[in-house]
């Protein structure tokens, strides 16, 4: 006969103990969750591993999570053999065979993020606790990307960041468990001042709008510093809030200003509706300063660049990548998404493709899915075959390193998707960086078990 | 003192969407009695309305180009639309040239219909139930409009650009004896003040000099009485909710310009609008427009770079700030009047 030892004395004894663990050691995840994935935090078990596509499937950003996610389709597509394999027969190297990674076929789980950290975070938790999602990647802004990774590094699992721009993703707010292959802001700066340069002059006054949110400060500083260093004048800055949907206050006074360029530090939305703005307010049609009024957007997005139409024409931006670039590997990567979805990948879902041929490779090469190993097969890896020529992933703050694309609204497109035209093809060299400049500290990886 | 022009100038355009929206929303309340949250979402298909028309416009039939390549290498496919078969390019291009303005007289019946169908189908029912239950469900339903917009034209911005022949922007400056370029203003959002303004007087109008009108300004005074000379006052009030829902939706199509239409826009008036409204004095059409374009200079002036730098944030909240004064200093707000919503 058994004997119960429930006695109220015994469940108060218990639960001091319990609750002073919990509090001596506060931890993301439930101590006897995370007790039975030992090694390693959702180690695959099966045949099967699973990826979490944290994408934004609502709000302003859905159609550009929508085509992430159709990336992350062809991904896992290629990765289990199937489709014509697209980068996996360009990408330098060759630890990917079509037959899953590690033997084990790839599924995976989706979130949305509403581009919202907070409902990003949730998702994401929601995959690694509920799917045992073994890594998690996508999104559509920095606010979100700096939410995930964070999370990601407390849980133990790698993120492969999606479209975040802004240099603390990699910078002040990097961590270990955290890889970015899109450009940055400092890098968008970098590639366009001379461009700006040769078609502007050295003698301009330049009058920026910026985001008032983490991503519109580092591009503005980054545009800045680059330009200024060629010889221009930062007349203004004015920060304009996020929601906002009419620009048209903030642009009125820009030629009272004596400003004869408007850098117009937005993404999205708002980005469409200030250069709509600025182009209705005819800023284009004006001289000041004896030279013709020039408006720019340091980071261009072809799905964006639709909402504004005919605006873009002649409008000189940055962008990680074109679907019109000819080295195989993106001509590879066009084909095999064009034929499945009749129509070109965006520069986000090229930068979840190859994030996530990345991670497999990384996992292959690494003979693991532990997280310190992918990180650790990650970090210094240099390659070729993936669009943008040859990269490598810096092992200092997990930043890509490529080619970067400065390109130009096209004044004469032969289709809805013939906007942007590629007018120079910055090396990799030219947007490097030491990795201390942003601050930061990685850390170090964490297993999450 | 130019800049101060320049801002009065860029409050009348946003004034006039702000007091199209809170004329209509004040319609609604003032004969219905209904909060309607679901207003902004009217604004939101006007603006549609344009952008479906601009499709219709340039429905297209492909022709193969085999100069050029698409994306894919393979010859390109050109949409060359219809109405360029049936009138020819020039003329063909320049009817969808001018697709916003055509949308009016596209938007009108549409709006009424929707506006009307929407009273009948769902709002009839929660007259008599507390506001609360009228804003969840109003609020519940502009949800589904805008959801269904996304599902069907995408998240992202749709452009709808103005006639070229409005294109561009006037030089105040040199009109009023300033430098040149130290005020301009856009074509189009003079011509938006205007069309505001005509339809602001056309509805002023309509409610003052029409029997009609007389009959629907006795039912907001006194409902239960008008109906007991046997007037089928209800009718005449589902008639108002569909003229507001085509206020509300022509501010959309002659908006659509100004800001590339996205599926969200609807909400981003709203709150705004219910502000002008409170603050023009529930039920008060003449408040609605006056606060309508008060709280849009004041917001602009907010918006100037020296204003923010003294300020930091004040471009966020002025208009919070501005209702809060006076709400203070008059509860009724700017033209209320005794007894609406405080019983």
């Amino acid at each position: 006969m058994s004997k119960s030892n429930f006695t109220r004395r015994g469940l108060l004894k218990t639960s001091a103990v319990a609750g002073g663990a919990t509090l001596a050691a506060p931890q993301f995840f439930s101590p006897s969750w995370a007790d039975g994935h030992a090694g390693y935090l959702n180690a695959p078990q099966g045949d099967t591993v699973t990826l979490g596509f944290n994408v934004p499937q609502s709000g302003p950003y859905a159609d550009e999570g929508a085509d992430e996610l159709r990336a992350y389709e062809l991904a896992v597509e290629h990765l289990n053999g199937g489709g014509d394999a697209g980068m996996m027969n360009t990408f330098s190297s060759k630890a990917l065979t079509g037959n899953g990674v590690l033997g084990k076929k790839v599924a995976y789980v989706t979130g949305d993020t509403q581009t919202k950290p907070d409902a990003a975070r949730a998702s994401a938790k929601s995959m690694i606790e509920k799917d045992g999602a073994v890594m998690i990647t996508g999104g559509s802004s920095s606010g979100v990307a700096v939410a995930v990774q964070a999370l990601c590094q407390e849980a133990g699992i790698i993120f492969m960041a999606g479209l975040t721009h802004s240099n603390d993703t990699t910078g002040k707010d990097k961590k270990a468990n955290g890889f970015r292959h899109f450009f940055n802001s400092y890098m968008s700066g970098a590639a366009l001042a001379p461009i700006l340069g040769a078609n502007y002059g050295k003698d301009r006054k330049a009058y920026h709008l910026t985001a008032d949110y983490n991503w519109g400060y580092t591009t503005e500083e980054a545009v800045r510093t680059s330009t200024e260093a060629m010889g221009w004048e930062t007349v203004a800055a004015v920060k304009t809030p996020l929601t906002q949907t009419d620009f048209s206050s903030y642009i009125a006074p820009v030629l009272q200003s004596g400003a004869d360029v408007l850098v117009l530090n937005h993404y999205g939305g708002n980005m469409v509706n200030s250069l709509t703005n600025a182009v209705q307010f005819g800023l284009r049609d004006k001289q000041v300063n004896g030279k013709n009024f020039e408006i720019i957007v340091p980071l261009y997005s072809r799905l964006m660049a639709k909402g504004a139409g005919a605006n873009v024409k002649g409008i000189f931006g940055s962008t990680n990548w074109h679907w019109s670039l000819t080295d195989e590997g993106s001509k590879a990567f066009v084909k095999s998404f064009g034929e499945k979805y009749g129509f070109p990948p965006s520069q986000a879902a090229h930068t979840c493709y190859v994030q996530t041929m990345l991670y497999a490779d990384a996992a292959e090469r690494a003979g693991t899915f532990n997280p310190c190993g992918i990180a650790e097969a990650l970090e210094g890896f240099e390659f070729d075959g993936m669009g943008n020529g040859p990269t490598l992933y810096r092992a200092e703050d997990h930043q890509c390193f490529k080619d970067v694309l400065v390109v130009k609204g096209k004044e004469n497109p032969t289709s809805e998707f013939d906007l942007l035209e590629i007018v120079e093809v910055t090396p990799a060299a030219q947007v490097t960086y030491d990795a201390s400049i942003f601050g930061g500290e990685l850390g170090t990886c964490n297993p999450g078990a | 003192m130019d800049a101060i022009i320049l801002q009065i100038l860029n409050g009348l355009d946003k004034g006039s969407a702000y007091a199209l929206i809170a004329l209509g929303l004040t319609l609604i309340f003032g004969t219905l009695g209904v909060v309607n949250f679901a207003h902004g979402a009217l604004f939101m298909i006007g603006a549609f309305c344009a952008v479906t028309l601009q499709r219709i416009l340039t429905l297209s039939h492909v022709v193969i180009d085999d100069t050029k390549k698409d994306f894919l290498g393979n010859p390109l496919k050109v949409e060359v639309p219809y109405i360029y078969d049936w009138f020819g390019q020039e003329t063909g291009a320049a009817i969808i040239d001018w697709a916003v303005p055509l949308a009016i007289i596209f938007a009108i019946p549409v709006m009424i219909i929707i506006g009307m169908v929407m009273e009948r189908g769902l709002i009839k029912h929660f007259y008599k139930r507390p506001h609360a239950d009228q804003i969840l469900v109003t609020f519940g339903l502009a949800i589904v409009l805008q959801e269904i917009i996304k599902a069907y034209y995408g998240a992202n911005p749709i452009p709808a650009p103005a006639p070229e022949a409005f294109k561009g922007s006037y030089d105040f400056g040199a009109l009023l004896g300033f430098d040149a370029n130290t005020i301009i203003y856009p074509y189009w959002r003079l011509v938006y003040f205007a069309f505001a303004a005509v339809v602001i007087a056309a509805v002023f109008a309509f409610l003052q000099f029409t029997t009609f009108g007389m009959v629907v300004r006795a039912g907001m005074a006194d409902r239960e009485t008008v109906g007991l000379l046997g007037i089928d006052i209800d009718k005449r009030f589902t008639m108002m909710f569909g003229l507001a829902a085509a206020v509300a939706g022509l501010a959309g199509v002659m908006y659509t310009p100004i800001n590339a239409p996205n599926y969200h826009m609807g909400m981003d008036f709203l709150v705004i609008s219910f502000v002008v409204v409170v603050v023009g004095g529930m039920g008060s059409l003449p408040g609605a427009v006056l606060a309508g374009f008060v709280l849009g200079i004041l917001e602009s002036f907010a918006s100037m770079r020296e204003v923010i730098e003294f300020l930091p944030g004040i471009n966020q909240v002025v208009i919070y700030l501005a209702a809060i004064i006076i709400l203070l200093t008059r509860p009724r707000g700017l033209l209320g009047r005794k007894g609406v919503m405080e019983d």
